[in-house]
C-alpha cells in the first residue's frame, strides 16, 4: 500500500506531516469538516466554488476566528496554532504563514517598496528596504519600487503581493487562486520564480484551485474538497484515478474556461 | 466685537476637538470592528445629542456636575472648583454634545476600509497600533478631517448647552453665540451683526475645507 493510499483511507491526525488539521465549523449553510495532515511541499486544494476552500485557508491563516460551538485544532510544525477546546488561537502575523489572495490587496497609500517592507518592522529601516528590494528582484519587479499600487498592472500587483508575503520569510505559504486573473505565460513566469524560492528554503505551499486541469497537471498532492468535506487526499495521479468519473465530468464542464 | 468671546470660542472649539479626536478614534475603531451585542446601545448613546434638545443635556450636566450630587462634589474637589459655570464645564458639555459629529464619520471611515487590505496588514504585523497608525489612519484621513472640522464648527456654533452649563459669564463662559444673544437683547444690532458675520465666516470656511478636499480626492480616484 502506497503512502498516498493510506492517506486517502486514513485522513486523521495519526500520520506525520508539517501541518495537522482537524476542524468542524459551519460557515452559513456549509459545514466545513476537515481532518487531514499536509505532507507534500506543494499541495493543491481542489474543489468547486462553495466547497469551503477559502474558508479553510482563512482558518489556517488565522483570518477567521471560529465562534462558539466550533471544534478544531490546527498544529504547524509541532506548534499549536489553534485549539478551540483549550482556547488557543495564535494571531495571523505570529503563525509564520504567508497568505496571498486572489486580489492583491496592496496598501494603496504606500509605494511598492514600503508595501513589501511593511511586514519587516523587526528589521532596521535600511535592512527592511534592502530585503524588500531583494524580494522585488526575485519577482523581476524592482523597477516598480517607487510606484504606487494604482499605477501597476494586474500581474505587477500580484508580483508585489507575493514579494510582500514572502519578505518576512514565512515557513508556509497559502495561495488562494492568486493567478486566476492572469494570462498563462505571465502565470508561468511568476510561478517559476515562486517555486524556486519555496524549494530553496524548503517552504511548503497549499495552493487553492478550482481548475481541474491545473490541479492535476502538477506532480503534487491533491486534496479534493466537496461540500466542506475531504473526498480524497493523495498524489495527483492516485486521486485522479480514484475520482476519475467525477473529475472527468468537471473537466468537461470546465472546458470553455480552459481555451 | 467681543474679542474675549471670540478667543474663548476658538479655545473651547480647539480643546473640544482635540479631546473628541482622542475619544472618537478608539471608539470609532471599536464600533467598526468590535463584535459585541452592546454595539447598538453604544451607538444610540453616542447619537443622542443629535436628537435631544441641547437644554436637556445641559440640564443633566448642570445637575450632575453641580454641588447637588456626590459625583459633582467629588469632581469639584478634583478640579478645585465646581465644573458648572467654568471653562472646564463647558469643555465637558461640548465634548458630549459634539460626540456624534466626531464618532460617526470616523466609525464610517473605518468600516469603509477594504477588509482585505486590513487583513493583509494583520497578516504582516501582530501590532494593532501599527496597523492603525500606518494603514488605517492614513486611509481614512478624509474622515478624520471631516470629524475634526464638524466637531470644531459644531462647538463654535453651540448655544443651548453652553448657556445652560456656563451661564454666559463674560470672559469665562460667554462664547460668540451667547454674545450675539446678549447683544440682541441689548438692541445692539450692529454689534450682533458683526459677531454673526464672524460665526458665518468660520463655519463657511470650515465646510469649504471639507468639500473642497473631498472634491479633489474623488477627482483623483476617478483618474486612478
Amino acid at each position: 500500500m502506497s503512502a498516498g493510499e493510506m492517506h486517502v483511507r486514513d485522513p486523521g491526525l495519526t500520520n506525520g506531516g508539517y501541518m495537522r488539521i482537524a476542524i468542524k465549523q459551519s460557515f452559513g449553510s456549509l459545514l466545513l469538516s476537515v481532518s487531514c495532515s499536509l505532507k507534500s511541499p506543494w499541495t493543491v486544494l481542489f474543489g468547486p466554488s462553495g466547497a469551503g476552500k477559502t474558508s479553510l485557508l482563512r482558518l489556517l491563516g488565522g483570518l477567521n476566528r471560529p465562534g462558539n460551538g466550533s471544534q478544531g485544532q490546527i498544529a504547524f510544525r509541532g506548534r499549536t496554532l489553534m485549539d478551540l477546546e483549550l482556547g488557543v488561537w495564535v494571531p495571523p502575523a505570529e503563525r509564520g504563514i504567508g497568505f496571498v489572495t486572489q486580489r492583491p490587496a496592496l496598501f494603496p497609500h504606500l509605494d511598492v517598496v514600503d508595501n513589501v517592507a511593511f511586514g519587516l518592522e523587526r528589521l532596521s529601516k535600511r535592512a527592511a528596504r534592502e530585503r524588500a528590494f531583494e524580494m522585488l528582484r526575485l519577482f523581476a519587479a524592482e523597477q516598480l519600487a517607487g510606484r504606487k499600487p494604482a499605477a501597476l498592472s494586474g500581474g505587477e500587483k500580484q508580483r508585489v503581493a507575493l514579494a510582500r508575503a514572502l519578505a518576512p520569510e514565512p515557513q508556509m505559504l497559502l495561495l488562494d487562486e492568486p493567478f486566476s486573473g492572469l494570462d498563462a505565460a505571465l502565470k508561468e513566469s511568476i510561478l517559476s520564480n515562486l517555486t524556486e524560492w519555496l524549494e530553496t528554503r524548503a517552504v511548503p505551499a497549499l495552493y487553492v484551485s478550482h481548475d481541474v486541469a491545473e490541479a492535476f497537471q502538477t506532480g503534487a498532492d491533491v486534496i479534493v474538497l466537496r461540500n466542506g468535506k475531504v473526498e480524497a487526499h493523495g498524489p495527483a495521479s492516485f486521486v485522479l484515478a480514484k475520482e476519475r468519473e467525477q473529475l472527468l465530468q468537471q473537466l468537461h464542464m470546465n472546458q470553455p474556461e480552459l481555451r | 466685537m467681543d474679542r474675549s468671546a471670540l478667543f474663548l470660542t476658538l479655545k473651547l472649539a480647539a480643546v473640544t476637538t482635540a479631546i473628541l479626536m482622542a475619544i472618537a478614534i478608539p471608539l470609532g475603531y471599536w464600533l467598526a470592528y468590535g463584535q459585541t451585542r452592546l454595539k447598538p446601545f453604544i451607538e444610540s448613546v453616542v447619537g443622542l445629542p443629535l436628537v435631544l434638545p441641547p437644554t436637556v443635556l445641559g440640564f443633566y450636566l448642570l445637575v450632575l456636575l453641580g454641588p447637588q450630587t456626590s459625583f459633582g462634589r467629588e469632581i469639584s474637589k478634583l478640579f478645585g472648583h465646581p465644573l458648572a459655570f467654568s471653562f472646564s464645564g463647558l469643555v465637558v458639555g461640548s465634548v458630549l454634545y459634539s460626540l456624534p459629529f466626531a464618532v460617526q464619520p470616523i466609525a464610517a471611515g473605518f468600516a469603509g476600509v477594504d477588509a482585505e487590505i486590513r487583513e493583509a496588514a494583520l497578516l504582516l504585523t501582530a501590532r494593532q497600533t501599527t496597523v492603525l497608525r500606518r494603514i488605517l489612519l492614513p486611509l481614512i484621513r478624509s474622515s478624520l478631517l471631516t470629524a475634526a472640522v464638524l466637531s470644531f464648527t459644531h462647538t463654535v456654533g453651540e448655544f443651548g448647552v453652553v448657556l445652560m452649563i456656563g451661564g454666559g459669564i463674560p470672559g469665562v463662559t460667554r462664547t460668540l453665540s451667547i454674545s450675539i444673544y446678549d447683544q440682541v437683547q441689548d438692541f445692539a444690532y450692529a454689534q450682533a451683526n458683526r459677531t454673526a458675520l464672524v460665526l458665518l465666516c468660520i463655519s463657511f470656511v470650515a465646510l469649504l475645507l471639507i468639500y473642497w478636499r473631498r472634491g479633489n480626492v474623488s477627482g483623483r480616484d476617478a483618474r486612478a
